[in-house]
């Protein structure tokens, strides 16, 4: 597939809008659930859950993610995988010492 | 024409099948995944650090910052649009959805600097707690961030032209390397917003 | 694409921008390891002072004594103050400003575009830029110097609290980080595209020379390692500008009152985010090293690298292994045993990689018939030194030892190896195997192993005694030994260390001398002396903009020398039929 031609842009640009309005419908969904009080636990998994669609959607379409090449990905998968590192060793670490604190 | 012919600038290579500045951009994306993450992971360790931390709602607007996500969102939409539009050869489209584009990043900016001179008058300031602390570095570095897009979308607006005659195809790359950067800040605020302002 | 012939191009740039805002790798690469070499000379000027200190405790120093501010030294003798800036400057000048910027940034520009058959890097202004930005923060540390309460003070890991309450060096040192951190980004991205897109026709990735791989491994250390140490040097500047208490924690007391400050902070964060670029660091110090002496070691013993692919695996695994070892730097700070054995298993298993590469470099000796030049003997050197800096960094790297030795100068007699004798001897192996390519000029032989012999005694001299004080529990930060009494009995091996350290540095005017004069008076060469296969050596000595006569192709993997039937030892990657 010809991902230069007229006719797949026209596709996409229709895509596009499509994504917008799911967007804009998950934005308020999440506002709309923050409303709610639910429990903490659950709270942070639903905004986490609805942000995480609303970026792989950003990532996927705008930044032609579907379509991107394997060295793009490549790259991106290792960073993925050193941002877990970084997110969550210090978490780690931390909630130990504080499980001997308490 | 010198001699140091550069190649896979306007086509990309046959093997890794992107360009240079593709390739360029998004490992200058990986490490801005980076930054936010170590970001991300200061926020996680003091949080958790504590035994009482604001609900972010208490403290912050949500009703801008939801209007200033819509904002974001439908800037990115107008961004890929302007791109799609220069793949479909209409400049004029293309130089309207960038135009647009870089009106909503400074209508964010605008929403933003509301909020940020509200909480001065009510005399709350990065030193005031570390949930203020974190808040204003993050969206104060997001700021920066889009403050930057919409100094390299303005030119590309206003000088592109030439480049838009001469090298079309290099040009459409870098708008859509423009494009995956601009993306990219709105996909933070996608992260930052409900971490700051919903939990 | 076939347009490598005219030259007049670069001929017709003015001055300014054909040396000074030059767009040409290898002149930008000139710059990078000029600058860079300026600062290690004057990072080594720094700890010769604070060698006096320790050596001769509250003595004056003579005949420069006198020269240093009132701030600096009173009478000549140091103030505790001035010995923090220079401990602090030191370190980072040595590793911020000198060695990566020599290594990554010096032969890295250099010869990557070269050994990849490429013109130029992929992105010349981005390169411009690096090299300018860093220059920018260099300048700033240098600027620091001269505030009123003078430079940094809370050492190069730059602790909070301390760092946090610490004076105007210290906001200094954090904006100039925020630049070096940003060239080696801007210079990474630059890296990672230009080996990735920009290879010659039939250069597949495992023919590409154990440098470039080096090199690629390292671009991502750089890439993803240093946006964490960016985002702290935020933090500590938001805490020092802004008020904020990211690194203060509640109830901090400092001189028996209580700070005016929120609290709720943690310091340990720092320290994590340090660490994960600071222990990449380390092999962004090192790979580059080990880079340039599998060239040298290949072209010297005029046979292929013992276990090439195991090499590249190696590299590849160091690299991601690097990146979840950091908190064995932080075993003091209160970790819980699951998390600490954890980063032991870790740090344990990273000393494999190096291991195999240490192994398989030593093995290409085996067999080969070693040309004992110069920068063969740098290279040779480096691999004793490297192995006793990697093998004592094992019990740093396991807690239970770590407890007694964290903090002393066992830590600095072992980090110093790796990087001092093993990633300096290195890069001056490099300096004087490259130095024909970029001058079109051979360094002389005797000045050079003059530098080497000394160099290489002295440089134990300093670093050995190291290891037994530090096993003597002797801090590694005190501004006067004397006044402690398990420190005291060590004084004689402080003063045998300076007085080494100064004999090293009387060492270092050979090579000064030699480097400067053979610009001059060097032997003319051709574009390939060293009878070396690597696509730079096809390229005129020193090459031209745009690098090659013709755009080179490859045909065959980069050590290809001593091939049975060969007419010649060697068979260069570009030459289509036998040679």
């Amino acid at each position: 597939m010809d991902h230069g031609s007229k006719e797949h842009i026209e596709r996409q640009v229709k895509v596009y809008i499509s994504v917008f309005a799911a967007l804009a419908f998950l934005t308020v969904v999440t506002v709309a659930v923050s409303y709610l009080k639910l429990p903490f636990a659950a709270g942070v998994a639903v905004a986490l859950f609805i942000a995480l669609i609303k970026g792989s959607l950003v990532a996927a379409f705008f930044m032609h993610l579907l379509t991107e090449k394997q060295i793009i990905f490549s790259i991106l998968a290792v960073t993925a995988l050193f941002f877990a590192f970084l997110l969550l060793l210090p978490a780690i670490t931390s909630a130990e010492v504080m499980s001997y604190v308490s | 024409m010198s001699t140091a012919v550069i190649r896979y600038i306007d086509k990309p290579h046959p093997v890794t099948g992107v360009t240079n500045a593709k390739l360029g951009t998004w490992c200058f994306l990986a490490s801005e995944v980076m930054l936010f993450g170590a970001l991300f992971s200061a926020y996680v360790l003091l949080r958790t650090g504590v035994s009482e931390w604001p609900h972010g709602s208490q403290f912050l607007n949500v009703p801008l910052a939801t209007l200033n996500t819509l904002i974001l969102i439908t800037s990115s939409v107008t961004m890929v649009m302007s791109w799609a539009s220069l793949m479909l050869k209409q400049f004029g489209k293309y130089r309207l959805y960038l135009a647009i584009t870089i009106l909503l990043a400074l209508a964010f900016l605008v929403v933003k600097g509301f909020e940020y001179g509200h909480k001065f008058e009510h005399h709350h300031f990065p030193s005031t707690n570390t949930f203020y602390a974190i808040y204003f570095t993050l969206t104060g570095l997001h700021g920066l961030h889009v403050i930057g897009g919409v100094v390299v979308n303005a030119y590309f607006l206003f000088f592109g032209k030439r480049m838009w005659e001469t090298h079309p195809e290099q040009f459409a790359g870098r708008i859509e390397c423009a494009g995956l950067y601009w993306h990219f800040v709105d996909l933070v605020w996608i992260f930052l917003f409900p971490v700051l302002y919903l939990l | 694409m076939k347009e490598h012939s005219s030259h007049s191009h670069s001929a017709s740039l003015p001055f300014w921008r054909k040396y000074i805002f030059s767009l040409d790798h290898k002149v930008i690469g000139v710059q990078y390891a000029v600058t860079g070499l300026l600062f290690l000379l004057f990072g080594f000027t720094l700890i010769m002072l604070i060698r006096w200190q320790l050596a001769y405790p509250g003595q004056p120093l003579p005949v420069i004594g006198h020269l240093f501010s009132e701030k600096m030294m009173v009478g000549g003798i140091m103030l505790p103050e001035f010995y923090n800036q220079l401990g602090a400057m030191h370190g980072t000048i040595m590793v911020f400003l000198g060695v990566v910027p020599l290594a990554v940034g010096g032969f890295g520009n250099y010869l990557v575009p070269l050994q990849i058959g490429a013109p130029d890097m992929a992105f010349p202004k981005l390169n411009m830029m690096s090299y300018w930005v860093y220059f920018m923060g260099g300048l700033i540390m240098l600027a620091s110097f001269f505030l009123p309460e003078g430079a940094a003070q809370s050492g190069w890991t730059s602790y909070p609290p301390l760092a946090n309450l610490a004076s105007s060096g210290q906001t200094f040192w954090l904006l100039g980080m925020v630049f070096l951190i940003t060239s080696s980004l801007l210079g990474s991205v630059n890296f990672i595209v230009t080996i990735a897109q920009l290879r010659a026709d039939g250069l597949s990735f495992f023919r590409l020379p154990f440098f470039v791989w080096a090199q690629f491994i390292t671009s991502f250390l750089l890439l993803l390692a240093f946006p964490p140490l960016e985002a702290a040097g935020v933090l500590q500047l938001m805490d020092r500008l802004a008020g904020t208490s990211f690194f203060m924690p509640s109830g901090l007391v400092v001189a028996g009152e209580q700070l005016a400050v929120s609290g709720g902070g943690n310091p340990v964060l720092w320290q994590h985010l340090f660490w994960f670029l600071a222990h990449p660091e380390v092999y962004v110090l090192i790979l580059p090293a080990m880079g340039i002496v599998a060239e040298i070691l290949a072209c010297n013993t005029r046979k292929p690298i013992y276990g090439y692919r195991s090499m590249v695996y190696s590299v590849v695994a160091i690299g991601f292994l690097s990146f979840v070892v950091w908190a064995h730097h932080m075993f003091l700070t209160g970790m819980g045993t699951k998390m600490s054995g954890f980063f032991q298993i870790t740090t344990m298993m990273i000393s494999v990689p190096s291991v195999i590469i240490l192994t398989a470099l030593a093995l290409s000796l085996w067999g080969g018939s070693i040309r004992f030049n110069t920068p063969m003997l740098f290279a040779i050197a480096f691999l004793p030194m490297f192995g006793i800096g990697g093998l004592t960094g094992l019990p740093l790297g396991l807690a239970a030892s770590d407890v007694h030795l964290h903090d002393t100068y066992y830590v600095i007699g072992h980090f110093h190896y790796v990087v001092a004798p093993g990633t300096i001897f290195a890069l001056f192996a490099g300096v004087y195997h490259w130095f024909p390519k970029v001058t079109g000029r051979k360094m002389s032989e005797v000045l050079g192993k003059i530098h080497f012999f000394f160099s290489l005694i002295f440089i134990n001299g300093v670093f050995m005694p190291m290891f037994l004080m530090g096993l003597a529990g002797v801090s590694r930060r005190l501004y006067d030994p004397t006044q402690y009494a398990h420190a005291g009995s060590t004084q004689p091996l402080n003063v045998f260390v300076s007085i080494c350290a100064w004999l090293l540095a009387l060492a270092q005017i050979p090579f000064v001398l030699n480097f400067f004069g053979s610009l001059i008076f060097g032997k003319k060469v051709d574009r390939n002396p060293w009878e070396a296969t690597t696509l730079e050596w096809a390229a005129p000595s020193p090459p031209p903009h745009g690098n090659f006569d013709e755009v080179p192709a490859v045909y065959r993997g980069p050590y290809e020398y001593s091939v049975p039937g060969q007419a010649r030892d060697f068979w260069p990657q570009h030459m289509a039929k036998e040679n």
